[in-house]
């Protein structure tokens, strides 16, 4: 692929990547979150395959397909199911409200440039370039994570963190080795369902999935 | 590929025959025969772990395992934490199913996840690639969520969802950090095929870049130090260990908080050589202040007495990342010794514990009055632990202990020293007077007769740990190769 489309396309996908991140702040209604967060995926994917391609890499390629397998079919399904059986459709009161949690998202931007200089700096690539973005969402990721109060929305935190550790992979190395990456997607998958399933248990013996009820345990 | 070799065995053993027994579980279920499966296994597991110290250390099997001195060491320390919680498993199960608690498919699951549990934790000291090293540990999160969840009350549940997300998301900023660590290895010129291998990475890590592996530092210390439960990350510790099964909660407090600290010693070998031994000793002497000083707070007036030995548990966390700090031979040793004496001193006062708690039926301090004339034995392997972990002669803690504040006194560090005894001193007084609270006085007046018949099995299983630990006090025998070795490994200059 010639440079001249490879860099476009590589920004094309890293700033879809960082769009859908910041917009899950906007939304509160929980089934538009997950599908923002399944865009995510895709465009990650859509990243992997487009690096496989400009370095002529099938075996990076076929990675790249897999993870778009995982993040935008496999774990939001899971999360649809999870919404579905529960009957709960809107984050109730995030502690931030939605203006206020824009202007952190930029301000966690600055600071993502600011942190990834050291990594810029060894090897100015266009992708490693990009790993800002990536910092950026895994900010984002953290923020989505101590400010929202719905257990599904904590999960939505944690897989955007894991999204933005996997594109920093990516963006830096072209990838873990393949039996690292594979032992790191079971294992989230993994940890997904596990979330999920507790989920069901906080329901029935809570009564919902708010977390401000967890308050049993204490000194 | 070359023919499976004796030493390849041995060093896949600790692996398979926990997994084995995870299968055996799977398909057997839960029942007076299969319940001794996870104690064979552990023994084998010990065995193995000792015939690879006397084989020596190797490279074995395909590239991803390596059996040096210390990951042995570890593996005996594994072992001999594994061995009586997995002796206390049986009769404690059996006392839940008797009191309603639980159910056939539970202890079915309860079998399945310790074994898998254990088998991830060999694999995190085996692996040899810092990523399969990452995904063991992070596994040891996923395969215990359910068993701190194992009562399935609220407190359970909750204790379980904060488990899981608090550890996932730390654990997450390590492997970020191994990203970082990989990037900077590639372009160091370190061949792509062992970018990752913790060994080749040590021995190139002069030419990593210092500005990304400053990075990678600091995100390798946050992870892996909020699965080790070192404050100030250590907020899911003190719910998980009192709400999970005793066996569990010993080997989660007496074991796998050791081995995530593993990693940091792992990591820490390549970080020291790339950039200096200042920048870890900062993060970790401020950790390890900062464990001391939550445990010393939260321990004063403490009414709950398996909280009480979780926040014992952040405090020993504290002390090792003191002694890594420290750094050289006598504070490794001395680091290397503490984790062993804190695996046995820590799983015998979580056994006795789980068995105070189903003879009493509540958790609190104030419950247990008298233990020593209601339960003899009880009390006294839970005397004897507490001795032990509050770092009396003549357990091997007080000479771990000595061997770290000396070290300190020695690398200049003798204000941190300073602080630290004096958090550990109000420990020490704080942990005895619940102790005494706990085990004199008079009783409630209708414990007259022995609530439940002791077990023997785990009784004898905990006396051993604690006369081990005893006798390391005074000295290592045939361990003491071992550990010079695995303290050459982790940093300490020969």
């Amino acid at each position: 692929m010639s440079e001249g489309l490879y860099v476009p396309l590589l920004d094309l996908g890293c700033g879809a990547f960082l769009l859908a991140g910041v917009l899950v702040l906007w939304r509160r209604d929980l089934m538009a979150i997950v599908g923002l967060f399944a865009l995510q995926g895709m465009a990650l994917a859509a990243v992997v395959v487009l690096l496989g391609v400009h370095q002529a890499d099938a075996e990076l390629i076929a990675v790249g397909v897999g993870v778009g397998v995982l993040r935008a079919g496999l774990l939001p399904y899971l999360m649809r199911r999870a919404l579905a059986a529960s009957g709960e459709g809107r984050e109730t009161q995030p502690l931030v409200n939605v203006a206020t949690s824009l202007l952190v998202a930029a301000a966690l931007a600055m600071l993502a440039y600011a942190v990834a200089q050291p990594l810029i700096r060894l090897s100015p690539t266009p992708a490693t370039q990009a790993v800002p973005v990536a910092l950026t969402v895994l900010l984002v990721g953290f923020f989505v994570l101590v400010t929202r109060r719905r257990a599904l929305s904590q999960v939505v935190g944690f897989l955007l963190i894991d999204n933005a550790i996997t594109a920093t992979a990516f963006l830096t190395t072209s990838g873990v080795p393949l039996v690292v990456e594979l032992g790191v997607s079971l294992d989230v998958l993994l940890a997904a369902l596990v979330l999920q399933v507790l989920t069901t248990r906080m329901r029935a013996a809570f009564g919902g999935t708010d977390l401000d009820e967890l308050r049993e345990l204490h000194d | 590929m070359t023919p499976m070799t004796l030493m390849t065995w041995l060093a896949a053993a600790p692996i398979g025959i926990p997994a084995l027994a995870a299968c055996g579980y799977a398909l057997l279920g839960w029942n007076r025969v299969t319940a001794w499966f996870g104690a064979a296994a552990a023994i084998l597991l010990l065995a193995s772990a000792i015939a690879l110290a006397a084989t020596g250390p190797g490279e074995v099997a395909w590239g991803l395992l390596r059996a040096d001195s210390l990951s042995v060491f570890m593996l005996i320390v594994i072992g001999a934490v594994a061995v009586p919680a997995m002796l206390a498993g049986p009769s404690y199960l059996a006392a839940e199913v008797a009191r309603g608690h639980t159910g056939p498919r539970a202890t079915r699951r309860y079998g399945v996840l310790t074994q898998g549990f254990i088998a991830a934790m060999a694999l995190a000291v085996l692996a040899s690639n810092l990523g399969v090293m990452w995904v063991a540990v992070e596994a040891t999160t996923i395969l215990t969520a359910f068993l701190v969840g194992f009562r399935k009350t609220r407190q359970a549940t909750e204790a379980a969802w904060k488990y899981v997300v608090i550890c996932s998301v730390g654990i997450a900023l390590a492997f970020l950090g191994i990203v970082v660590t990989h990037y900077a290895a590639l372009h160091a010129h370190v061949p792509a095929a062992y970018a990752l291998d913790g060994a080749t990475l040590a021995a190139h890590a002069a030419g990593l870049d210092g500005g990304v592996m400053r990075i990678a530092a600091v995100l390798l210390v946050l992870g892996f130090g909020t699965k080790a439960g070192l404050a100030p990350m250590h907020a899911w510790l003190p719910d998980a260990h009192s709400q999970a099964p005793a066996p569990v909660s010993a080997l989660m407090s007496g074991v796998l908080l050791s081995v995530a600290f593993y990693a940091i010693l792992r990591v820490k070998v390549i970080t020291d050589a790339a950039l200096g031994q200042t920048a870890m000793r900062v993060l970790l002497v401020a950790a390890g202040l900062a464990s001391l000083a939550v445990a010393a707070a939260l321990l004063l007036a403490q009414r709950d007495y398996k909280r009480m030995l979780a926040y014992s548990s952040i405090e020993h966390m504290g002390l090792l990342a003191l002694a890594a700090a420290i750094g050289g031979r006598l504070a490794t040793a001395a680091l290397l010794l503490h984790v062993l004496g804190h695996g046995l001193g820590k799983s015998a006062l979580f056994l006795s514990s789980g068995q105070i708690s189903q003879a009493v039926g509540s958790t609190r301090v104030d419950a247990v009055r008298g233990l020593a004339t209601r339960a003899p034995i009880v009390a006294a392997t839970f005397a004897a632990g507490l001795v032990a972990i509050v770092g009396l002669p003549p357990f091997s803690l007080f000479a771990s202990e000595l061997g770290i504040v000396r070290a300190g006194f020695a690398a200049g560090l003798g204000w941190v020293m300073a602080a630290g005894l004096l958090l550990m001193l109000i420990i020490v007084g704080a942990m005895g007077r619940h102790g005494r609270r706990m085990l004199l006085g008079t009783g409630p007046a209708q414990a007259g007769a022995e609530a439940t018949p002791v077990a023997r099995a785990p009784v004898f299983a905990m006396l051993a740990g604690l006369g081990a630990c005893a006798i390391l006090g005074v000295t290592l025998g045939p361990l003491a190769p071992v550990l010079r070795a695995a303290v050459t490994i982790a940093g300490g200059t020969p």
